[in-house]
């Protein structure tokens, strides 16, 4: 009955282009931006959008347009570093959790729940008013975070694997715990753990943004979506693209890694779990 | 069942003084200390010792901690910084505005979802369901703040509606106004609450419809509709009561970004305002309170899947 349909992977088609797209408007800003992010011109304060200025002006005068394409270089190094680093942490608390069981993993998991149980945008809203608000804090922060959902999934992929037959016989033949975790979990729950890395950048992209809004994240002048949407805020009355346009690109990019992500999802052949074990 | 139960309550338990020791950690290892939050702030430095002293920050750690537990166990959260008042008092006196958007935003939003969500598991591979689905993702996709900034772009400003500061206006505060205050924020929040929920229910309806029981339940004749009410939805309630008991904390500390936007006074506004304001008691007391909460909604959701659902039940 369950017949087999594949109506094309659109979702992750469309996803990865927006992804390589907004990378190469990352990439090229310097190209692209027909002005200085950081240059202020008094006589061209709070302009609408015109051919000069695509996205409009801001309060000094600065172009919206170059200033968004530099913030796309902050969102993005933001998002793909603390997933990186959160990716590794998680991967690899909860491949050992996995693995030798006991007491180790006790230990690591209650630690995962503690982390877990702080509400993500709290904790990184926390930790960065409590230190100096800097781009490799953010990261680090954000990153430093957003490693428990990884180790939770490695650590179940782990459990699954290690009674399978090719583990039993890798380990007979006299293959050690080292060799073992690299050689034949690490590849095997490398599948969930590329979604679970996928999803991860927009949640930090959008943790970025939010602290950047409240004031607390990377600071001005230093352009970053966040930031930039803080100031526009005082100026909704008169300049609709001042708010319009950062806050635009902030949707994009987390949109695109969503659908990247349930593409990958579903040609994976994943289901969602909306259950741990 | 009793075992698992006695030795999910005794990891909360774990979690929540793992907890406790993380925030407290968190704000006393922090280079500096409230005074220093304003470098313009010229201060005499015997003034900052006797301020420092009052307040018990001049102590070892490990002597702080535990005269900070001792506190909270007994209720007392500390007075706030900013405000030089009991920071439960400052949280209760927000907590009414706050419920007043959260409520009917999670109740709203939680309804439409399994109406919606329902509907679309029927029809799978439909135009709807992809509609709902790409929906959904773009609607998890948007910023909060910066719907509500379009919102208050086109509906207070373009087209004067609805009003985008607080909660009243001053010298106002009847009934009707107090709605059209509401009428964005809640829109902001029920379309996220919308967009979150209505995954979850569409997959939990679908992991139900593909079983054999449902299947055998047609092959025996009964129509569609007597399917659905009687095989499906119970069956999928589960993991939907579960989603919905997790975001339960959600309800008693706000919407951050919501409430920031519309300068709504509620408890999210408090957290984000005292945090920037290096309100430490407060921050502390925020974080434990929202952490608590959510550990104990997750050990409620597990007690309720152990309750509703035999087969997870372990002997000891």
């Amino acid at each position: 009955m369950a017949r087999y349909k594949n109506p094309g992977n659109f979702e992750f088609l469309i996803g990865i282009s927006l992804i390589l797209f907004l990378s190469a408007l990352a990439f090229f800003a310097p190209v692209l931006a027909k002005h200085d992010p950081f240059a202020t011109n008094t006589q061209q304060w709070l302009q609408p959008p015109s051919i000069e200025h695509p996205f409009g002006t801001d309060r000094l005068g600065r172009d919206i347009f170059s200033r968004v394409l530099y913030g796309a270089r902050v969102s993005l190094a933001v998002g793909t570093l603390s997933m990186l680093l959160s990716v590794s942490i998680g991967f690899l608390l909860g491949l050992v959790a996995g693995y030798f069981g006991g007491l180790l993993d006790a230990l690591i998991m209650r630690f995962t729940d503690i982390v877990l149980v702080f509400p993500s945008m709290l904790l990184v809203l926390t930790l960065v008013a409590v230190f100096e608000p800097a781009l490799w804090l953010v990261i680090f922060v954000i990153g430093g975070t957003g490693w428990p959902s990884v180790a939770r999934l490695v650590r179940g992929e782990v459990l699954q694997l290690r009674t399978k037959e090719f583990v039993q016989s890798a380990r007979m033949l006299g293959a050690n715990h080292f060799r073992i975790m690299l050689h034949h979990l690490l590849p095997n729950a490398l599948g969930p753990v590329l979604v679970a890395a996928t999803l991860s950048v927009p949640a930090a992209v959008m943790t970025e943004a939010g602290i950047s809004y409240f004031g607390l994240g990377i600071q001005p002048p230093t352009p970053t979506w966040g930031n930039m949407l803080r100031d526009a805020q005082l100026y909704l009355r008169h300049a609709w693209w001042y708010a319009l346009f950062p806050g635009l690109f902030i949707f994009l990019t987390v949109f695109a890694f969503h659908l990247t992500g349930e593409g990958l999802r579903k040609q994976l052949g994943l289901t969602r779990t909306t259950r741990r074990v | 069942m009793i075992f698992q139960l006695v030795r999910r309550f005794t990891q909360t338990l774990l979690v929540l003084f793992g907890v406790s020791i993380a925030t407290f950690l968190t704000m006393h290892l922090a280079p500096g200390h409230p005074l220093q939050a304003n470098p313009e702030l010229r201060l005499d430095p015997t003034a900052v010792e006797r301020w420092l002293q009052l307040r018990n920050l001049d102590q070892p750690l490990p002597a702080q901690y535990i005269s900070w537990l001792s506190r909270m166990l007994r209720g007392d959260f500390g007075q706030s910084l900013l405000y030089n008042r009991p920071v439960t008092e400052l949280i209760l006196e927000r907590l009414p505005s706050t419920l007043l958007l959260t409520v009917p935003a999670f109740v709203l939003g939680l309804l439409l979802a399994i109406i919606v969500g329902i509907y679309v598991a029927r029809k799978q591979n439909s135009w709807a369901e992809r509609l709902v689905q790409i929906f959904s993702l773009a609607g998890i996709s948007v910023p909060s703040y910066w719907f509500g900034i379009v919102l208050i772009i086109l509906f207070t400003y373009r087209f004067p509606l609805f009003s985008a500061v607080g909660m009243r206006t001053p010298g106002d505060g009847s009934f009707w106004d107090i709605i059209q205050h509401m009428v964005l924020p809640l829109t902001v929040m029920i379309f996220h609450n919308f967009a979150y929920y209505v995954r979850h229910v569409r997959s939990a309806v679908l992991n139900v419809l593909n079983l054999d029981f449902v299947r055998a339940a047609k092959a025996r004749g009964l129509t569609d509709r007597q399917v659905m009410i009687l095989h499906v939805l119970p069956n999928s309630a589960i993991p939907i009561i579960t989603i919905a008991t997790l975001s339960l904390p959600m309800l008693f500390t706000g919407a951050m970004m919501a409430e920031q936007v519309f300068a709504w006074p509620g408890v999210g506004r408090f957290i984000v305002t005292s945090t920037m304001a290096r309100d430490y008691p407060v921050i502390m007391t925020v974080n434990l309170y929202t952490a608590s909460l959510v550990a104990i909604a997750n050990f409620f959701a597990d007690v309720l899947y152990l309750l509703v659902d035999p087969r997870l039940r372990v002997k000891a």
